[in-house]
């Protein structure tokens, strides 16, 4: 594989692979790398219904159309590419691939995207697949007439935990505050589903089980008083954070952990753009993401552009 | 049948196949979910860097998963997809539930079938 690139984008959600797009097509040699599944979040999303111009489809469908594109005007698409050494300072960014090599490009995007947040307890992790699960169309059926529980408050939480009342016997939805972020719509679907129950202001303390998970406990934030909710299965939707750990002391980031961006999507590093999920904003959508791609790609190729000249 | 670039696992005759031989083998039992694709994704990418070892899928809701990994005891525990097993020398000596990174595989890669 070549090791020169004009332009790097570390990340192939939808952002990262929108900004191949326009790259490619404006004839800049693109390796477009990502550290899990090309596709970002959006391969792990069953439907999606809301990307204007496509009828209902599963994530992972879009995401193949998107990556054919971006292939297809010649980008380089790497997945399970792990990064791990990089210099984004100098006029030639470097970023080094485990198993693939060194590469170098003049810029680089970083659309590294959003992970699921998590509690961060230490039985959450014992309890992954043993009843600890974080998509309800996965797993499920594995919990058909049994009692579980539903963490969270937005709409997700609240969807899911209607979805899931096809297989259990009860859905105990459990928030840490008062008041649903969902809207209210789902609030209400989910209010008027009988198999469905709420225990609210509620912070999680404890995964509980032998082997397998069979009791959540909670803490009452009003009383401080302890509650041990029976359920083989807990199916976690709080939220996600931005993927960008790796990038603090590299470029300008919020307390919040996002990449600070200018409105055309330039972070404070010269050469280095953001685009998706991982840069400050407040809507989080693919279609929000592939605009950022966008933005990103035209003023990446607008600096080449200007760089070109410069060396004229 | 799946639709993964890996080598499907599609009666129980291969799959005791697979045991007999003795060899290196890992098996991703599961569905075409979110939950699933990226683990097949990190076996497809680690196929090449692991020559002795035979990566495959086999779809969860066939005849062959029931009568094979989904009867397995160490699989027994979980609830989450896919169920991924790993073969050696005739035995399964590690099983996982649930999504795993590429890294994570590799680890199992170098420690359980080294």
């Amino acid at each position: 594989m070549d090791t020169r690139w004009d332009v790097i984008v570390i990340g192939a959600g939808a952002a990262g692979l929108t900004a191949g797009i326009y790259l490619g097509r404006a004839r800049k040699k693109t390796l477009i790398l990502d550290h899990g599944t090309v596709g970002g979040q959006m391969i792990l999303t069953y439907a999606v219904a809301n990307y204007p111009g496509v009828p209902e489809s599963a994530g992972a469908s879009i995401v193949q159309t998107m990556r054919e594109q971006a292939e297809g005007v010649g980008c380089t698409v790497l997945g399970h590419a792990d990064v791990v050494r990089f210099d984004l300072s100098g006029p030639e960014k470097v970023v080094e691939v485990d198993d693939e090599g060194t590469f170098t490009a003049p810029v680089v995007i970083l659309a590294t995207g959003g992970v699921p947040r998590r509690l961060g307890l230490p039985s959450e992790e014992a309890f992954q697949a043993r009843g600890i699960s974080y998509c309800a169309t996965c797993d499920g059926d594995f919990f058909t007439d049994q009692d579980i529980v539903v963490i969270g408050g937005g709409n997700s939480a609240l969807e899911e935990a209607v979805s899931l009342t096809k297989y259990a016997s009860s859905v105990t939805v459990i928030h840490e505050f008062e008041e649903f972020q969902a809207q209210p719509w789902a609030v209400e679907e989910a209010r008027k589903n009988p198999k469905v129950r709420f225990l609210t202001s509620q912070e999680v303390v404890e995964f509980a089980g032998e082997g397998t998970l069979s009791a959540v406990v909670t803490r009452d934030k009003r009383t401080g008083e302890l509650l041990r909710t029976e359920a083989s299965g807990a199916f976690l939707f709080i939220g996600y954070v931005p993927n960008t750990g790796w990038l603090e002391g590299v470029v300008a980031l919020n307390e919040r952990g996002e990449i600070v961006t200018d409105e055309d999507l330039r972070t404070n590093v010269l050469g280095v753009f953001a685009a998706g999920d991982a840069r400050v904003k407040r809507y989080r959508q693919i279609t929000t993401a592939v605009a950022d791609g966008t933005v990103a790609a035209l003023s990446a190729i607008h600096y080449l552009d200007e760089l070109a000249r410069a060396a004229a | 049948m799946l639709r993964t670039n890996l080598k499907h696992v599609q009666s129980t005759a291969e799959y005791n196949g697979l045991l007999s031989d003795g060899g290196k083998a890992a098996i991703v039992c599961g569905r075409m979910g979110p939950m699933c694709i990226p683990v097949y994704g990190a076996m497809e990418a680690l196929e090449t860097k692991y020559p002795d070892v035979k990566f495959f899928d086999m779809e969860f809701d066939a005849p062959v998963a029931r009568e094979t990994i989904r009867r397995l005891p160490e699989v027994q525990a979980f609830y989450g997809l896919p169920f991924t097993v790993y073969l050696k020398g005739g035995k399964i000596v590690h099983a996982t539930g649930g999504i795993q990174s590429k890294a994570q595989v590799k680890e199992i890669l170098d420690h359980k079938l080294a």
